[in-house]
């Protein structure tokens, strides 16, 4: 037996997971399911979509419509399937290398269109599948396979990234911060336009270790530390923000939705048909 | 979930346990321990059923069940 | 009774569209490029008005991936391109391949590689239909000579796709493309238009995998039909779950693959002139068999005993077909606009049978029916 919520969103038979012990992963795919609980949505009409890479390998064990895709391509395949059929919810669950490196077209396209679709990036600043090399979101000087001598790369804000990119809705929680991480989910697919949640993940196996990071329990704490929510954020110094990062809804407004615009050119023949 | 939390208890699905701690380290009154690489609850009297070891479980193994579904 | 306004003068990418949409088309994604790029603009324009979908993707993956996702949510779906865009998308057709998604990929072929020559004619990626995408997969390419044999074969394309659950390939080039040619469209009540086989409204033993006794391909369900299932580009068992096993592997691929090998006489087409006292054959297709027809008529003009033979369905190839007139020629030409890729095949399939030769050519430039006619003289 198993909870509720699992028992009524999971395909159990596929548990469990493939993922590492004290993959933050797990944790957020939980928050995934529990925000589509809470919002009472019909399994039926729920699409989730992923590309590849650990974070990918979510849909699988989740009871919706799952599709998983190529390589970044998630978001692609994502806008065929709201485009064909605009009543589904669309999820996309990608990870930060599927989505921001080789994926990173796909992603800043979708926002640009603020298409419905609802993308949560577990973002655990590594490719872990592959076995530990950096990845868009390595933080500059830390140690991946492929950076042995320290990262010379910058990161990426992937949820600010989003918003520049025109999503109508950006948030931020971590693996710790749950119950943030499952309102900002379900804000997210509420918003009728393209959202994106980075829920910042751990990687105990290859970030961790590699960057000696301690036991996952030091990386949850980590995560407890420095993450500053967005509003507290303002009263703090330059110095005090010093080796913090921001979590918090960073853009939710409204705009023109695309298959809600391609709906008005349909209509526009509806006559004629 | 919408159950009042008298009727609510808490479970260990061991099977899917990979003993990675967060819930004992993050349990607000220490009910857990890792006893051979597994959870184990150790002292259920302190237990507030807050469900935070449930929500941040990565392997599903920990969670606030009802008190009918026992043997299932 | 031939309708007045079904007589149209329109080019092969037109023709394309209309057929594209006759056969059922209802989602268009792509990304422009020439010369393909007026199949795209003519999908824009029409698709609303049948109530169908077009939508311009950021680049040609994507145009791929949003194909293959329309098709999933239960639309027909198209995608055309040129050889750098083809090229682009051929990690998502093997996906396609492997996940049974029907689709259509229209190539009109430009000279390559790379960004080659842009507005001139080739047919150098009629291997890449074949190999194009990594692994072992089921393909199947059509290639026609006409503007209205464009839209006759893009309606098989759809046809076949949804059969056979798998991604067709429409090889044109930029000769039939962009060629100009009145085209009388049939009625809708001559066309054949073939649907996937779904499953059972509430089926709950429904296997998104399993093929039933008597079909092809498995039942396809759409996302929100209410079955909820799975699709993966790893290899997976009949419930469509990931799958390490060897032998999962071994009976996937085999399925894929055969489901086009045994059924060859259903999914080959060519065509056949003078193929009964030929001495000499010229096989061709696409654009270039018009100029191979002509070549066959100026030498019959002469006395020459030449015939033709053009094979419709470049994948599978026709290769029975081609090794039986094989044993009755003294030769046979392969004339091409590459530097020798269909040639390969037919000398697979011949073996030593007859001698063969190629008419070839990389520099954007038709092959004329004299160069063709001349090469039939040589061998004669």
């Amino acid at each position: 037996m198993s909870s509720q919520l699992i028992n009524q969103y999971y395909r159990a038979e596929k548990l469990p997971h493939i993922w590492c012990p004290g993959c933050g992963h797990g944790i957020i795919t939980r928050a995934v399911s529990q925000a589509i609980h809470n919002m009472g949505l019909d399994k039926d009409k729920v699409c989730i979509v992923s590309g590849i890479g650990c974070s990918s390998r979510a849909p699988g064990y989740m009871d919706f419509n799952t599709l998983h895709t190529t390589h970044g391509r998630a978001l692609a395949f994502a806008t065929g399937v709201k485009m064909a059929r605009p009543e589904l919810e669309v999820i996309v669950i990608s990870g930060d290398g599927d989505a921001a490196a080789i994926g990173g077209n796909h992603l800043i396209h979708a926002a640009r269109r603020n298409i419905n679709i609802t993308t949560i990036v577990f973002n655990n600043n590594i490719y872990g599948m592959t076995g530990g090399q950096y990845s868009p979101t390595t933080p500059t000087g830390d140690l991946a396979t492929t950076a042995p001598f320290g990262n010379i790369d910058k990161s990426f804000d992937i949820a600010n990234l989003a918003a520049a990119a025109g999503a109508t809705y950006a948030a931020r929680a971590t693996a710790y911060h749950v119950p943030q991480l499952t309102k900002y989910i379900e804000n997210g697919i509420k918003n009728k336009g393209f959202s994106l949640v980075e829920a910042i993940s751990v990687c105990p196996t290859y970030y961790g270790r590699k960057n000696k990071k301690g036991t996952v329990v030091d990386q949850m704490n980590w995560l407890k530390d420095a993450a500053v929510d967005v509003k507290a954020a303002q009263k703090l110094t330059p110095e005090q923000m010093e080796g913090k990062f921001l979590i918090g809804e960073f853009k939710n407004v409204t705009e023109p939705e695309y298959t809600q615009e391609y709906q008005k050119i349909l209509d526009r023949f509806k006559k004629e048909r | 979930m919408s159950k009042g939390k008298e009727n609510l208890k808490l479970k260990v699905k061991k099977e899917w346990c990979k003993g990675c701690s967060i819930c004992v380290e993050f349990c607000p009154k220490k009910v857990l321990a890792i006893k051979g690489d597994k959870v184990e609850i150790t002292d259920i009297e302190k237990c507030i059923k807050c469900g935070l070891c449930e929500l941040r479980c990565p392997d599903f193994a920990i969670y606030l069940g009802g008190m009918d579904d026992e043997e299932k | 009774m031939m309708k007045k306004n079904n007589v149209k003068f329109m080019q092969g990418n037109e023709a394309c569209v209309a057929g594209a949409i006759a056969a059922g088309m209802k989602f268009y994604a792509g990304y422009p490029i020439t010369p393909s790029t007026e199949i795209a603009e003519v999908s824009a324009q029409l698709l609303p008005k049948v109530g169908g979908k077009f939508i311009q993707m950021e680049d040609e993956i994507a145009g791929m991936a949003a194909a293959i996702g329309g098709s999933l949510a239960g639309l027909k779906s198209m995608t055309a391109t040129s050889g750098p865009g083809f090229s682009l998308k051929q990690e998502n057709i093997g996906y396609a391949a492997i996940a049974e998604i029907p689709c259509v990929i229209v190539d009109v072929q430009r000279g390559g590689p790379s960004t080659g020559l842009p507005t001139a004619p080739s047919q150098g990626d009629i291997m890449q239909a074949k190999w194009g995408t990594h692994g072992d997969h089921p393909v199947i390419a059509l290639s026609p000579s006409s503007v209205r044999e464009t839209f006759d074969l893009t309606v098989r394309c759809f046809n076949l796709a949804e059969k056979y659950r798998t991604p067709v390939m429409l090889m044109l080039d930029e000769v039939v493309g962009h060629m100009r040619e009145k085209i009388v469209i049939p009625d809708a009540s001559e066309i054949e238009v073939i649907d996937r086989i779904k499953p059972e409204p509430g089926d709950s033993n429904y296997q998104p995998y399993k093929v039933k006794e008597g079909q092809i391909v498995p039942a396809m369900a759409a996302y929100g039909d209410g079955f909820r299932f799975h699709v993966t580009g790893l290899i997976h068992d009949e419930s469509g779950f990931p799958s390490n096993s060897h032998e999962v592997a071994d009976k996937l691929m085999t399925r894929l693959m055969k489901k086009v090998e045994d059924n060859l006489d259903d999914i080959i087409a060519f065509e056949e002139n003078h193929i009964e006292d030929a001495e000499v054959v010229v096989l061709s297709y696409g654009g270039t068999a018009r100029s191979a027809k002509s070549a066959m008529k100026k030498a019959r003009e002469m006395g020459l005993k030449v015939g033709m033979f053009r094979p419709i369905t470049i994948w599978p190839f026709p290769e029975k077909r081609v090794a039986e007139i094989a044993k009755n020629v003294k030769a046979i030409i392969v004339a091409e606009m590459n530097y020798g890729q269909l040639v390969l095949e037919v000398e697979r399939v011949v073996k030593n049978a007859a001698p063969i030769y190629h008419v070839g050519k990389i520099n954007g430039e038709v092959i004329t029916p004299d160069e063709i006619l001349a090469k039939i003289k040589e061998v004669l």
